[in-house]
């Protein structure tokens, strides 16, 4: 198993995770929560200035070039030098292990070759990426660290990207990525940890942080006509309003006797909703209860 | 899975990074141009006989010289620090080949390099009538070293301690200086008497001098090998202790 635990001060405190193998850990935060420091800490980029950190059970400040050739790693700018061409570099930084991956082969997969002859700094924000993953992913690496993998990919390219992050955790590999979208971590990650302010503020599961007990709160949202006369005496564990005319929101803990009271009371009123939308908690709840509506 | 060996790392990066150096144009004319045009101003006009003796005998080692400050030093610093900028020297330093791979590749490549020009500015020397003596080289090459090792050193200083615009106005105003009045060229005795004790210890200074003790009178310059090997060591001390990865 390959772990990694971080105890940091300062930029970070308390916060503590691990990472295991066949599973994407995502750390997700707002920019500026820490994620990439916690990640560079991982990394052996960065000296925490307490705690520990372990990679593979070594200390990865430390790390030797027998340690550093079993973690790949795609840093948030890429790192790539402006005046190569893609095939080159990825062959250069090939030629630093001792069995990479095939070239041709991963330059096919991420649809580099399309773009061979242009010299980095004329790419796109995708294709960096694309080349920044090869370049993390041809020493055939037992850990990989992804910060903020999907920034600047196009549809198409996210999906050979996310594609092939499901296959690699199903080769078995323990990947750490960072993202501040939801969505990314709602797809990709097995176990998230969320980052505010340099603080561990929730982990788990994504169902786990989707159901969790406190949380369960549904929303139940209709339409009909305007001012009518809520039944709230009958549901009074649950809080219905009208936040616009005709439009109505109905919260708390729901349960399945509440909408046959609900379809009750519509029957009694003589009242056929427009639409009826019953929603679950998704990540984004979770984390915009935590990190506060603001846009920061 | 695993790493290949040290040497092959550092041998594949020295190439790539001398290949770098030698897409660049503005790099190609620092290096190869520029001391060129030195080497002709030298042998072709009066200018260098106020200063020196024999045009050729005295002036070609000091181009020699200005070769060092150009690779090792101006070219090798913007390279490092625009790295630096971008975050080259992070995602290769994560890479089996390390921080101390990354570095020894660059020093190889300022070697490869530097032999490239030498072989330029030496064949056009004896094209135009150079005949250093035989006895001369090996103490020129002993020159060297310390040389390219103080002058590397001092580069990645700057380029690890300043922003790349930074290091690329330094690196380059420091090479005029030096080339102009550091003793590279023009013979540290030569210049005005106010500035003669700085320029004696400067690194430009110990280094034309001990090429021109080599190659001018197959003499070893002792005191200019040791100055050379105390800015080495310093230098080296300094960009260990304050260079910035990022």
């Amino acid at each position: 198993m390959s772990s990694l635990d971080g105890k940091m001060v300062r930029v970070l405190d308390g916060v503590s995770l691990r990472a295991e193998t066949g599973r994407v850990t995502a750390l997700l935060g707002a920019n500026g929560a820490g994620k990439t420091t916690t990640l560079e800490c991982a990394q052996g980029l960065q000296k925490p200035s307490g705690g520990s950190v372990r990679l593979l059970g070594q200390d990865p400040w430390r790390a030797g070039a027998a340690l550093r050739s079993r973690v790949g790693i795609m840093l948030q700018e890429g790192g790539l030098p402006p005046a190569v061409r893609p095939l080159a570099l990825l062959q250069h930084v090939a030629g630093m292990y001792a069995a990479p991956r095939d070239v041709p082969g991963l330059a096919d997969r991420l649809g580099l070759n399309s773009f061979a002859r242009t010299p980095v700094r004329r790419l796109s924000g995708g294709q960096k990426q694309r080349l920044a993953l090869a370049c993390a992913l041809v020493g055939n690496p037992e850990v990989l660290f992804l910060d903020e993998p999907s920034a600047g990919l196009d549809p198409q390219s996210r999906n050979i990207v996310f594609e092939l992050i499901n296959e690699l955790r199903a080769e078995g590999l323990a990947i750490v990525l960072t993202t501040h979208l939801l969505d990314d971590a709602q797809k990709l990650a097995d176990y998230v940890y969320i980052i505010d302010h340099g603080r561990l503020v929730r982990h788990g599961t994504v169902p786990d942080l989707t159901r969790h007990a406190a949380d369960a709160v549904r929303e139940l949202h209709f339409e009909a006509a305007e001012h009518l006369r809520l039944p709230s005496a009958r549901l009074p564990h649950l809080t219905i309003t009208e936040p616009t005319p005709g439009r109505y929101r109905v919260s708390g803990p729901l349960t399945p006797e509440d909408l046959a009271v609900l379809a009750a009371w519509w029957a009694e009123e003589r009242i056929l909703p427009a639409s009826i939308a019953l929603t679950s908690r998704s990540l984004e709840d979770v984390f915009l209860d935590i990190s506060g509506r603001n846009i920061r | 899975m695993s790493a290949a060996a040290l040497p092959v790392r550092v041998l594949q990066h020295g190439r790539y990074e001398t290949l770098a150096m030698l897409r660049n144009g503005e790099q190609l004319v620092l290096a190869i141009v520029l001391p060129l045009l030195a080497l002709s101003a030298i042998a072709f006009t009066p200018f260098f006989d106020a200063f020196g003796g024999p045009r050729l005998e005295t002036g070609t080692p000091g181009v020699i010289a200005l070769c060092v400050l150009s690779t090792a030093f101006t070219g090798q610093g913007i390279a490092t620090g625009f790295d630096r900028r971008y975050g080259v020297l992070r995602f290769l330093s994560t890479t089996p080949l390390g921080r101390s791979g990354l570095i020894l590749g660059k020093i190889l490549a300022v070697g490869a390099v530097l032999s490239l020009q030498l072989a330029v500015i030496g064949t056009t020397a004896v094209l135009l009538g150079w005949q250093p003596p035989p006895g001369g080289i090996l103490p020129a090459l002993a020159m060297l070293i310390p040389g390219i090792a103080a002058f590397t050193a001092l580069g990645l200083l700057i380029a690890g301690t300043l922003r790349p615009e930074a290091t690329l106005a330094v690196t380059n105003l420091v090479w005029v200086l030096l080339a102009a009045v550091g003793g590279t060229i023009i013979p540290g005795d030569r210049l005005p008497e106010a500035i003669q004790p700085v320029v004696a210890l400067l690194p430009s200074a110990a280094l034309g001098d001990g090429l021109r003790a080599a190659l001018a009178s197959g003499t070893f310059d002792l005191s200019s090998f040791a100055l050379l090997c105390g800015w080495a060591a310093v230098a080296s001390v300094a960009a260990v202790r304050w260079f910035k990865w990022s």
